[in-house]
């Protein structure tokens, strides 16, 4: 803790009378709030805007799930008329089509995190081993790229690519096969989806990795080959061990983007015809509320998706600091 | 930004060479490397080479690597599209004004949170790091802010989009870091908290604030997904709505339903290949400069947040 020395003079009297420990504490909080606040005044006028931007735009919505359990018209309060209690959340639960999408959710999260989370390791690993400097940049370089496109650039190369006239189907005819319109294919959804995903993330994901590596001790190696380790058992001894608290910080925190699969993207690019392996919670919340205008039983879905989406992230960073020691907080 | 491996003496040491097994593992690394650089960079190349190429081939699928029956046509016929400029000149604004707000906003948070000696700064911290976990969700979000009568105006995008967490707490580092006794020094000589953030914090932070404005300018460029909520009117949209509706029609997602036939969605193939290039033409003339700051903003931030 650095002592604010200037702007804070230390007390001349610091020889206090004991006090009773309750009532010292209690006055004490008090008192230096108050000397906090007229020390650092300034300091909190700073964090006035941002402070009400989280209120407003983050906790507000929060509270706004309300509408979860009341029943919401358009142009009535943003709160909601009146209570229903759990009628919408029931309404949900014998739902068919939100198990559906609750499916589907949960295998593109899973088949995603399967993918997208252990490829960015292994490019990074590639990446190290690569001894010509400007090679490796240009790899980098060329590999972070599609992370700085707007998804609807994705979404519009992604459909020209797997258009009837595209690259994937001259391939395929040229292999012999029958021209394919992917995008109508509900089978073909998830792949598309997960390819795509990682087309965009991988190169972009080695970056914390590919710090993470240069940070570890280069007389670890020294001390493996010593021992008679090969390059191989140097990876598995010395290299993936030094990274990893960032594995366990990145793993945690894609959990938590878990249930909130990329919903963007599947909203350009599914379709009706897919909607059967490509709709997912948030696609389908978008469709009953907004579309639909029944936003109190959307809400009542969204609520739900988030509160999933808090406890694997709660429940990921608990277990991590159990068994790896390594948590985000 | 790069890694050191280079430096590592390994390779010179006398009696280590490497072994046979470890060059044919070079040579496989080199080509599964050159597979990823081929694999991320031909939808670029295809793209451009299918803007410039004639309908005919497109449809009868031989446009590769190269345009075939080479022409600008479609270039014409989109820049001469009054409202795709309209769209254009819509995004820039909406950029930077979104940009300016956010970039106050971080930057004062990130001081205030970087002070250590402030009383409830933990509290100020956890407040931005518990909407990184849990958010109110598309609903509340959507009344919320056609509520706040924000619809069809640039706060729609701005507002709610103000603070990115993950750049508050890069921000929050780079603060961190920089020498105490400068500004003990400022104060001393007289100069308030707002004189030392102007006048001795941010001219110190060119770096971060510019990593800053990168990070939100791209993410506001790319973003489409509140424009395309809270816009009504085409002549309000940004350049990624006049793309995402050019495209939509192809799949037929929201059409009512509609299949769109697949020799219908050809007839414009080349025009969507021209959008698609010149939306991103922005970002991939400014990418190679500044490719590098992203980079080390975030290992800044993976390193000390």
């Amino acid at each position: 803790m650095s002592t604010p020395k200037i702007l804070d003079p230390p007390p001349t009297t610091m020889a206090e009378p004991p006090l009773p420990p309750v009532a010292r504490k209690v006055r004490k909080g008090r008192r230096s709030w108050r000397r906090a606040l007229r020390r650092d005044w300034q300091l909190y006028s700073l964090a006035i805007l941002p402070l009400l931007f989280f209120v407003i735009f983050r906790y507000l919505p929060m509270l706004g799930n309300v509408i979860a359990f009341r029943r919401f018209r358009p142009g009535g309060g943003i709160f909601g008329e009146y209570w229903v209690g759990l009628r919408y959340v029931k309404m949900f639960l014998g739902d068919p089509t939100f198990w559906n999408v609750f499916t589907n959710t949960l295998v593109l999260g899973g088949l995603t995190l399967l993918v997208c989370f252990p490829l960015p390791i292994v490019l990074a690993l590639l990446l190290n081993e690569v001894r010509t400097r400007y090679l490796k940049r240009f790899v980098q370089s060329v590999s972070y790229l599609p992370h700085f496109l707007s998804i609807v650039i994705v979404a519009g190369m992604l459909m020209q690519m797997l258009s009837v006239d595209g690259v994937v189907n001259q391939l395929v005819s040229a292999l012999g096969g029958e021209p394919t319109a992917f995008l109508q294919k509900p089978e073909w959804f998830r792949t598309i989806y997960v390819s795509s995903e990682l087309w965009q993330t991988v190169g972009w994901g080695t970056i914390l990795y590919l710090a993470a590596l240069t940070t570890i001790d280069q007389d670890l190696y020294e001390a493996a080959r010593i021992d008679g380790a090969n390059r191989w058992r140097q990876t598995w001894h010395v290299t993936l061990p030094g990274i990893r608290p960032t594995m366990v910080t990145l793993l945690i925190l894609n959990i938590g983007t878990f249930m909130a699969v990329g919903f963007e993207k599947i909203l350009l690019i599914y379709n009706p015809l897919t909607y059967e392996t490509a709709d997912v919670i948030s696609t389908y919340v978008y469709r009953v509320g907004i579309v639909s205008g029944n936003l109190s039983y959307a809400a009542a879905i969204g609520l739900f998706e988030s509160i999933i989406g808090l406890t694997l992230v709660l429940s990921a960073n608990f277990i991590s600091r159990r068994t790896v020691g390594t948590s985000l907080w | 930004m790069t890694v050191d491996a280079l430096k590592r003496p390994r390779r010179r040491k006398p009696g280590i060479r490497p072994s046979k097994g470890y060059r044919a593992f070079q040579v496989v690394n080199a080509i599964i490397l050159t597979g990823v650089v081929v694999v991320t960079l031909y939808p670029f190349i295809n793209i451009v080479a299918r803007s410039m190429s004639d309908q005919t081939y497109i449809i009868s699928g031989q446009v590769n690597l190269l345009p075939k029956g080479f022409n600008l046509e479609a270039y014409e016929h989109v820049t001469s599209d009054a409202m795709f400029w309209r769209n254009y000149r819509n995004t820039v604004f909406y950029t930077v004004v979104a940009t300016g707000v956010a970039l106050i906003l971080t930057t004062t948070y990130a001081y205030v949170l970087s002070k250590k000696h402030i009383k409830g700064r933990t509290f100020l911290v956890s407040i931005a790091v518990f909407t990184m976990f849990f958010n109110g969700g598309l609903i509340p979000n959507y009344v919320l802010v056609t509520s706040l009568g924000l619809k069809n105006s640039v706060w729609a995008i701005a507002l709610p989009n103000a603070i990115s967490v993950f750049n508050l707490l890069v921000m929050k580092a780079f603060f961190e870091s920089l020498p105490l006794d400068l500004e003990e020094a400022a104060a001393v000589d007289g100069l308030n908290t707002y004189g030392i953030l102007l006048r001795i914090v941010l001219p110190l932070s060119k770096a971060i604030v510019a990593t800053m404005v990168l990070f939100y300018a791209v993410s506001f460029w790319n973003s489409w997904f509140s424009a395309f909520l809270y816009m009504d009117r085409q002549e309000l949209f940004p350049v990624t709505v006049y793309l995402r509706n050019l495209i939509a029609g192809s799949t037929g997602a929201e059409m009512a339903g509609a299949i769109a036939e697949a020799d219908e969605a050809q007839v414009d193939a080349t025009i969507k290949s021209v959008t698609i290039v010149l939306t991103t033409l922005p970002i991939l003339t400014v990418y190679p400069f500044v490719q590098r700051y992203f980079v080390s903003g975030i290992m800044l931030g993976a390193v000390k947040g």
